[in-house]
């Protein structure tokens, strides 16, 4: 009984912890389970906690042999390139002019990216297609590339946007100060401390495209892309293949949000290195809501 | 300012605004237009102002509709109810373990969205020894399914939908002044008193904007229904994705999603001039007016 009582009270002092700890595990069930079918044989659509038929490297070696699998993740990763490329210039542009500008219209813009980002993945891909039905346009790569660049525009706004404004303008006044031309300042000043922001909108960008199923379940044609590859292969059966590869890029992803993570601290420290023996009268800030 | 520095913004926002306004704006009226028509499959569906297509979607699939608000609704309270104490253990309790843990929030994103819900599908599915637990349990009757319920479906959405709850409450904690929790005691409240007169309060913003992030894309869900329920848990986004895609009913599809735009923008546009475009883009910069 004692024991039990004192396991009750470590539990009631506990249990915020304990309660964040369930809810973490919860979050990562699904990703351990992906990985864990990628090692072993499992009888279809039956979860067992071993591995039935041992463990195995099979089908990581055989993770790009499945020739339908291999070209619906070419045409993902194609996809999501370009996609990301398009769209990471487009919002990194717009973000600068959002945080460092003020002008008449800038109320409207933001509403215009923010909405994108709040409407649910069927109705943009609903309408979407309503407009390429009314115009009689093809659907296949092109429309996919379009329809990925508008949905990611918003995100990489926001990300971008979100390192501008934790941005110390004194460091560009310096470099000018020290005769830097505005291109030279641009370059060896502002871009190295944007950088870190610029690339993680790219890598959100990047997710985005590649994790698209609905929007592109609409705008497809006969492309297919790796969600719709799984999507038509999960009513009869996934590969497990498709297990490797999504640990593999599951493995990837981490591995590049570490990355710039590291990055993002390099270029604070960067910025941080500046003598402190005066602080600098503070620039005047514009009114925040004057303006907009 | 000259003229010419004056049009610089409108130069560096102009691709992307053009960009959102044809493949976003302009494809709503088209979508709109294709409301509008009437006919069928096999004659071609014609352009004239038919607005009995409006009522005429929504009162063919009240059914679908009540359920989706019922589902987007108790997963949202969920969230809420897992979110709130994890937000708050992170931003507080974490130590160093602060990074670690908002990586571990965000990891589900890492993987695809629908390999996700397929790997509960299996996890949930007949056999599964989870489900076993649940029998013994009694929480599930001895020979009761879990997948093709509408507690799957309801697990499904909150689980996907989690980290949209997650981050916005974190971030409101983590700028909450803990002094005012002080405070709060120093003037004889209890830790329940404190936390419902000063945190919780204070950490409303967070908590309407976790709402809205869940609830709105659980809302127009379907591939949860489509995975984890049967033909009796289908929601109003399935029934607009089989009208557009293998019926190619277009005008009855489109009026659907056209009324479930016009209902989220609504919710969105009041949400906004009271709490600003802030809360969705992730700062303090853009505050509301009203």
């Amino acid at each position: 009984m004692a024991a039990g009582r004192r396991a009750w009270g470590w539990l009631r002092r506990n249990a915020l912890p304990v309660y964040a700890g369930l809810a973490v595990a919860y979050m990562l069930i699904p990703i351990v389970v992906v990985a864990v079918f990628s090692f072993g044989e499992t009888p279809k659509d039956k979860l067992t906690f071993g591995l039935d038929n041992g463990f195995t490297l099979e089908y990581w070696r055989t993770v790009f042999s499945n020739p339908q699998l291999n070209e619906a993740f070419t045409t993902s990763v194609r996809l999501a390139a370009l996609s990301t490329v398009v769209s990471t210039a487009i919002g990194t542009l717009m973000a600068i002019a959002l945080v460092r500008h003020r002008f008449f219209g800038r109320r409207a813009a933001n509403l215009l990216i923010v909405i994108p980002m709040a409407t649910p993945e069927v109705v943009i891909g609903a309408s979407l297609l309503s407009m390429f039905i009314y115009y009689s346009f093809a659907l296949g790569f092109t429309t996919l590339l379009l329809a990925h660049v508008m949905f990611s525009i918003s995100f990489v706004v926001v990300v971008v946007r979100s390192r501008l404004i934790g941005f110390d303008r004194h460091l560009e006044e310096a470099a000018a100060d020290l005769g830097a031309t505005p291109l030279a300042t641009f370059r060896t000043v502002t871009l190295p401390l944007l950088a870190p922001g610029v690339i993680a909108a790219a890598l959100l960008a990047f997710a985005l495209s590649i994790d698209d199923f609905v929007i592109s379940n609409f705008n497809s044609g006969t492309t297919v892309t790796f969600p719709l590859y799984v999507y038509g292969v999960s009513l009869r059966g996934i590969p497990i293949q498709v297990n490797a590869l999504a640990t593999l890029l599951f493995v990837i992803a981490v591995i590049a949000v570490a990355l710039v993570l590291i990055q993002q601290r390099r270029a604070e420290r960067m910025a941080a290195v500046r003598p402190e023996l005066e602080p600098a009268p503070p620039i005047p800030a514009p009114p925040a809501q004057a303006t907009t | 300012m000259s003229l010419r520095q004056r049009l610089i913004p409108y130069w560096l926002l102009g691709p992307g605004l053009l960009w959102l306004i044809v493949f976003f704006v302009v494809p709503m009226y088209f979508m709109g237009e294709l409301a509008l028509r009437s006919g069928s499959l096999t004659t071609g569906y014609t352009f004239d102002w038919a607005w009995g297509n409006f009522p005429d979607s929504l009162s063919g699939h009240t059914e679908q509709i009540g359920r989706s608000f019922f589902y987007a609704g108790a997963a949202t309270v969920l969230a809420l109810l897992i979110s709130y104490p994890l937000a708050y253990a992170i931003a507080f309790r974490a130590g160093r373990f602060k990074l670690l843990l908002l990586f571990a929030v965000i990891a589900p994103f890492f993987t695809t969205y629908l390999i996700r819900t397929i790997v509960w599908k299996t996890i949930l599915s007949d056999d599964s020894p989870l489900v076993g637990v649940l029998q013994t349990l009694a929480l599930v009757p001895q020979d009761g399914r879990v997948l093709a319920t509408s507690g799957a479906v309801i697990a499904g959405l909150t689980y996907n939908f989690l980290p949209f709850m997650i981050l916005p409450l974190y971030a409101n904690l983590e700028r909450l002044d803990s002094r005012l929790i002080e405070a709060a005691k120093d003037l004889y409240s209890s830790s329940s008193q404190a936390f419902l007169r000063v945190t919780l309060p204070l950490t409303m913003p967070g908590i309407v904007a976790g709402v809205l992030l869940t609830f709105i894309p659980a809302f127009g869900d379907y591939i949860n229904a489509q995975l984890l329920g049967g033909p009796q848990q289908s929601m109003i986004g399935n029934v607009i994705q089989g009208l557009y895609l293998t019926q190619r009913d277009y005008p009855e599809a489109a009026s659907l999603s056209f009324l479930m735009m016009a209902l989220i923008l609504a919710v969105v546009v009041v949400y906004i001039r009271f709490a600003g475009t802030g809360a969705f883009m992730g700062d303090e910069d853009e505050r509301g007016t009203a």
